[in-house]
């Protein structure tokens, strides 16, 4: 039975005059891969910065409703935004390693919450790197620069620095954008391998890539839900007129 | 030739002009003092104390003067900069005070060097009652500084990717971890930088530092922060303009004015290699 883990409430989110959310329900299944799909200034990319709460980083955002973590509202003024962050890991578009070594890019979720000890450090860094599949590529030059890796290399590098921290849910932010086709393969069958893990919830420009690796699909368009379900059920058989028309490519 | 022609040349040939006036400037500059200052120059010149009424001995207590000054000032315009330049970038509210800061740190950057004297003499010598000392020098010359180093931090800050900041912020740090194990360890270089333009300036200044640090003359080297110094352009200074025997002070002279130069050349090459190995050690 699938369990339901992230819940938005009449999400309603605003850029100053701007209505850009529109009161959207909508829930992201436990251990499941979400894709969010949608033409540009659909509104995805802000609706998945709300789960970390990173829209707060924006003066003219304004924002109403709920989202539950485990049924507990983020968005309540006791809550905690870095305990949230933690748990609700994210990865951006382009990558962006700090410039730093690769054993301290990994290991810096855990030195901010004062972790210290050289052992608990050392073994994280490298269950994430492991997790994240490049652990292989990296283990002869963990305190050499991150800046020194490949872009795809990058890209993975700030997943297992999002995997270091335990969270329940990495939301990713258009992943592969950046990267080459072989990068892309990677990091989609990457996805598929850390579902047993964590909950994945990502933003993709790539109707291939969301049929390809989740397991269900969020239409959105022009700031509201249009669609959500079981990918298959998306894809095959699209109740909306409008969804049936983006994925057959009738507009982007 | 037609006219267009003669134009061209006479526009490559004005460059050109410049160019050899700038140069010829720069080499006379640097023959003079040299070889005026040049034959003074020995290993005593560097460690003895001055003799004999300024005409004979070294500069000594005005090189560790200056050294001492220079450092002190750093010391403290550099994380008072940091400090604004990181409000400036990352709090910037509210707005009005933002203004304020901005129009004093621009003001304060064309403020000659004379005036900060004079500042320096009534706030720190007399009200704060702190006397001509290493001190009050080494204050106000923190001051004269702090426009430079401010402005070339905000630059650096806010030259730090964004998304360094929000990988950061994404991760659960806050924002004072961002900025503390982030931001600042990326702008550093380029902070040092404008540290390194501020200390050449800071070594040289003779204005500042004559109503409030400066002593003509002193045997002993300073010892705490309330003793008056010796420094090297106040000392170039001195001999050009009191005691009696210029013949003997004028080459004296010219040599502190040699090693005021190597001095600087030497802080600023070993900040520079600072910098270098920053730079290299956190390359992005």
């Amino acid at each position: 039975m699938v369990k339901e883990l992230l819940k938005t409430k009449n999400l309603n989110l605003w850029f100053t005059d701007n209505y850009v959310l529109h009161d959207l329900n909508f829930s992201v299944y436990e251990k499941k891969i979400t894709a969010l799909i949608g033409p540009s200034g659909c509104g995805k990319s802000t609706l998945l910065r709300s789960f970390n709460r990173m829209n707060d980083l924006i003066p003219e955002c304004k924002i109403e409703g709920e989202i539950l973590l485990d049924g507990k509202n983020i968005y309540e003024p006791k809550a905690d935004v870095t305990e949230i962050r933690a748990k609700i890991g994210m990865v951006f578009q382009r990558p962006n390693p700090f410039p730093k070594s690769i054993y301290n890019n990994v290991a810096y979720g855990l030195q901010i919450r004062g972790e210290k000890k050289k052992s608990v450090l050392d073994e994280a860094v490298e269950k994430s790197l492991r997790d994240a599949w490049i652990w292989d590529e990296v283990k002869d030059r963990l305190h050499t620069s991150a800046l020194s890796l490949s872009g795809g290399q990058q890209q993975r590098l700030c997943i297992a620095r999002a995997l270091a921290n335990q969270p329940k849910v990495l939301l990713l932010d258009e992943p592969t954008s950046a990267l080459d086709p072989k990068s892309t393969a990677k990091i989609e069958e990457l996805c598929i391998d850390l579902k047993d893990k964590v909950t994945i919830l990502m933003v993709t420009h790539n109707i291939a890539q969301a049929g390809r690796i989740s397991d269900y699909t969020t239409f959105m368009y022009l700031g509201d839900i249009i669609e959500f379900g079981e990918t298959k059920n998306v894809f095959t058989v699209p109740r909306d007129k409008r969804t049936e028309d983006y994925l057959t490519g009738v507009f982007g | 030739m037609n006219k267009r022609k003669i134009n061209e040349k006479l526009g490559i040939g004005a460059l050109r002009l410049a160019v050899l006036i700038t140069t010829f400037f720069l080499i006379s500059f640097l023959y003079i003092i040299f070889s005026k200052g040049g034959p003074v120059l020995s290993w005593n010149f560097f460690t003895d104390i001055p003799r004999e009424g300024m005409t004979a001995g070294g500069i000594f207590p005005a090189l560790v003067g200056t050294l001492y000054l220079t450092l002190l000032s750093i010391m403290i315009a550099l994380p008072l900069g940091v400090f604004t330049a990181i409000y400036m970038v990352h709090l910037a509210k509210p707005l009005w005070l933002m203004r304020i800061v901005r129009i004093a740190v621009n003001t304060l950057a064309g403020v000659p060097s004379i005036i900060y004297g004079l500042f320096g003499l009534t706030l720190f010598v007399r009200i704060m009652n702190l006397e001509v000392s290493l001190l009050s020098g080494a204050l106000t010359l923190a001051i004269l500084a702090l426009p430079v180093i401010i402005n070339a931090s905000e630059e650096a800050i806010r030259n730090v990717p964004k998304s360094f900041r929000e990988g950061s912020l994404a991760l659960g740090a806050t924002e004072r971890q961002t900025i503390q194990k982030v931001i600042i360890p990326t702008a550093l270089p380029n902070i040092l930088t404008g540290a390194i333009i501020s200390i050449g300036r800071v070594a040289g200044e003779t204005a500042p530092i004559m109503f409030t640090a400066a002593t003509f003359y002193s045997r002993m080297l300073p010892t705490s922060l309330n003793h008056e110094v010796m420094a090297l352009p106040y000392h170039i200074y001195a001999l050009m303009t009191e005691g009696a025997k210029p013949e003997q002070q004028v080459p004296i002279a010219y040599g502190t004015a040699v090693v005021l130069l190597l001095l600087v050349l030497f802080v600023s090459t070993a900040a520079i290699i600072i910098r270098y190995k920053i730079r290299k050690s956190r390359q992005w």
